[in-house]
């Protein structure tokens, strides 16, 4: 006869009270660790999936995502030269955020080396890769924009050409794919009042200095469009990706790129270390803590549970010594709650988990490892929180049923 | 009333039971000096007023409560020298003793069939056997038809018959009884008194009941008496 069983069917409705409320704990547990996942994954989807060897950025900088990377566009055309390099295309990112049918729209803008990819290789869940160099876009379905929505950005309107599924920048923000040129308009756009006034800015400075006065013509071109200065430097991107011919040496060839004093190169696995190492890290650390703070929580509410069903039975518990009941019996009856309390809230906790868990704003990544970690978690508290119990039926005196 | 079971082995022996609660200026003397026997199939009341001790014998012979001084021999072995145990207490219990209190003190979420068979469960018969044992026994006792009820839904004298099924489960030789009739009317109370001496008369066990009620005293056959502590037979 199993006693903790048909205790609890005596006391269901607190054993099921409770165990809903540990579920909802440990739930809270499972989800932290599975926002810890899913920002692993959002902040490496777009290193994983754009199938970069090489990452060519700013000198001395850990960008692009980790922080602002600015490199010039002909860059790529110094990498195609490098020994052992396949390809190299112009890497743009930047996140603006716009209103757009009365709600704020955070985008992570991502430039796409048009003509040589049309953004073939993102997974699409409807429509389909570019088509022209200008005009139009890829975009993540959780921005809400359905398939041939116009969305005007700086000074041109772009369509909605293909929806992709859980392509999210670092911070969570849907990503839209636009070719470079299209992504660099929607960065570089300013009003028109700042042009006018950056233009009379340049020629007032050019007015000033000896080289305005001596060359006119330099000083007439100042107030003019900035492509028209020969001295400007020309457009910026934000890296250049390069990818290695089959069977060559990648460090050979990022040794190669270390050589360039303008530039940092780093590898795939490098720049996902970067983006763990920086950007993830602290929110790590921060789940981490919110976990092992909840676990406490957990242990103690049940514990005290436990503790408070072990009072409710310490005249029963007597009466079991009195009969001779072996301590194995008593504690197992504790024991077996509380076991049983932790196994059913972690399975509600799961169950529950795969209904709210899609509903989070930002991904949650439930892995088998994780969820077999915190049974062993879980399975710890159950007999940790269940010792304050069995400690209080172990000091029951049989005579306590003559009480 | 014929009692041929005086002449059975002696299923307790006490000798010279003494007991002291506290020291010096707050102790009290329990019990002093107590010696009895009682035979094997053999029903005894121990009468008395409140505070005679009544209890305090009760529960030293129990090895619930251990004496200060003197020696406890049940079924021929040795248990109990001064407050020293000469056996495993709990396993001995489990064993050879059945008790039964004023309140019934059944397990409140087990009913009437399984408050009888964990007795035996916890004592290593096996499930199928002690279910079987506990049907029997509440047969016997008249509440078979109630095997399926929590103790909640059964009447105080209905809760006194099952704590008796529980008592006899593993075929003590010895059951103790402390006024298991308090809580019930007079009527009731007689029942279960006449149960006890079936039981010992039928089964062999010894029954010592504390009891107050003096109308049920011709189901004895034997009575005791206790008064400061000290023991008369009547």
């Amino acid at each position: 006869m199993n006693l903790a069983t048909k205790d609890i069917r005596h006391n269901f409705g607190r054993f099921a009270l409770t165990t809903v409320g540990i579920g909802l704990v440990l739930m809270i547990v499972m989800g932290m660790g599975g926002i810890y996942r899913g920002l692993i994954r959002e902040a490496t989807l777009l290193v994983d999936k754009i199938g970069a060897d090489l990452w060519v950025v700013q000198g001395s900088t850990r960008g692009p995502f980790a922080e602002i990377s600015r490199v010039p566009v002909n860059l790529e055309d110094r990498a195609r030269a490098v020994p052992g390099v396949a390809g190299a295309r112009r890497f743009v990112s930047h996140t603006i955020q716009r209103e757009h049918r009365g709600r704020p729209l955070r985008i992570v803008v991502q430039g796409l080396a048009w003509p040589e990819d049309r953004g073939a290789w993102i997974p699409l869940v409807a429509g389909r890769p570019l088509r022209q160099a200008h005009f139009e876009m890829i975009a993540d379905r959780s921005l809400g924009l359905p398939l041939g929505e116009r969305l005007k950005l700086g000074k041109d309107v772009y369509e909605v050409v293909g929806l992709t599924k859980g392509m999210v920048g670092t911070s969570g923000d849907g990503l839209c794919f636009f070719t470079v040129s299209d992504s660099e308009a929607i960065q570089f756009d300013v009003p028109g009042e700042a042009v006018r006034l950056e233009r009379q800015a340049r020629r007032a400075r050019a007015e000033a200095q000896d080289i305005g006065q001596v060359q006119p013509l330099l000083l007439e071109r100042a107030l003019g469009p900035a492509v028209g200065i020969p001295a400007l430097a020309p457009p910026q991107v934000s890296a250049v990706i390069v990818t290695l011919q089959p069977g060559a040496n990648a460090a050979k060839v990022a040794a190669t790129f270390a050589t360039w004093p303008d530039i940092t190169v780093y590898s795939t696995q490098q720049q996902v270390d970067l983006l763990l190492a920086g950007m993830v890290d602290k929110a790590r650390r921060q789940l981490g803590l919110f976990r092992m703070l909840l676990i406490i929580i957990s242990t103690i509410i049940m514990a005290l549970i436990i503790y408070t069903l072990t009072l409710d039975k310490i005249h029963d518990i007597a009466m079991l010594k009195l009969m001779g009941a072996r301590n194995g019996v008593i504690v197992g009856l504790i024991l077996q709650q509380a076991l049983l309390i932790g196994a059913l809230g972690y399975g509600l906790a799961y169950w529950l988990g795969t209904f709210a868990f899609p509903q989070f704003p930002r991904l949650v990544v439930i892995e088998t490892p994780d969820l077999l970690s915190l049974a062993a978690i879980v399975l710890g508290i159950s007999v940790l929180s269940s010792l304050l119990g069995i400690w209080k039926a172990m000091r029951v005196e049989p005579n306590k049923v003559l009480s | 009333m014929t009692n041929t079971a005086v002449d059975n082995p002696p299923a307790i022996e006490a000798f010279s039971l003494t007991k002291v609660y506290g020291s010096g200026n707050t102790e009290v003397v329990a019990m002093k000096d107590v010696s009895l026997t009682v035979a094997g199939g053999e029903v005894v009341a121990l009468l008395g007023p409140s505070g005679a001790g009544k209890s305090t014998l009760l529960t030293a012979i129990g090895l619930i409560n251990p004496p200060t001084a003197g020696r406890i021999v049940i079924g021929g072995q040795p248990v109990m020298d001064a407050e020293r145990a000469l056996v495993n207490v709990r396993a001995f219990r489990r064993q050879h003793l059945g008790f039964i209190f004023q309140k019934a003190n059944l397990i409140p979420f087990l009913d009437a069939l399984e408050n009888v068979q964990v007795a035996m469960e916890i004592n290593d018969v096996s499930p199928r056997a002690a279910r079987q044992r506990a049907l029997e026994l509440l047969d016997y006792l008249g509440v078979a038809d109630r095997a399926s009820n929590l103790p909640d839904a059964l009447s105080g004298g209905q809760q006194q018959r099952v704590a008796v099924a529980r008592a006899l489960a593993n075929q003590p030789s010895l059951i103790l009884a402390d006024e298991p009739t308090a809580a019930l009317d007079s009527q009731r109370g007689r029942q279960v008194m006449e149960l006890f001496r079936k039981v010992a008369h039928e089964r062999g066990s010894a029954v010592m009941v504390v009891t107050h009620d003096h109308r049920s005293l011709d189901v004895f056959d034997r009575t005791y008496e206790m008064e400061d502590g000290r023991l008369k037979s009547k």
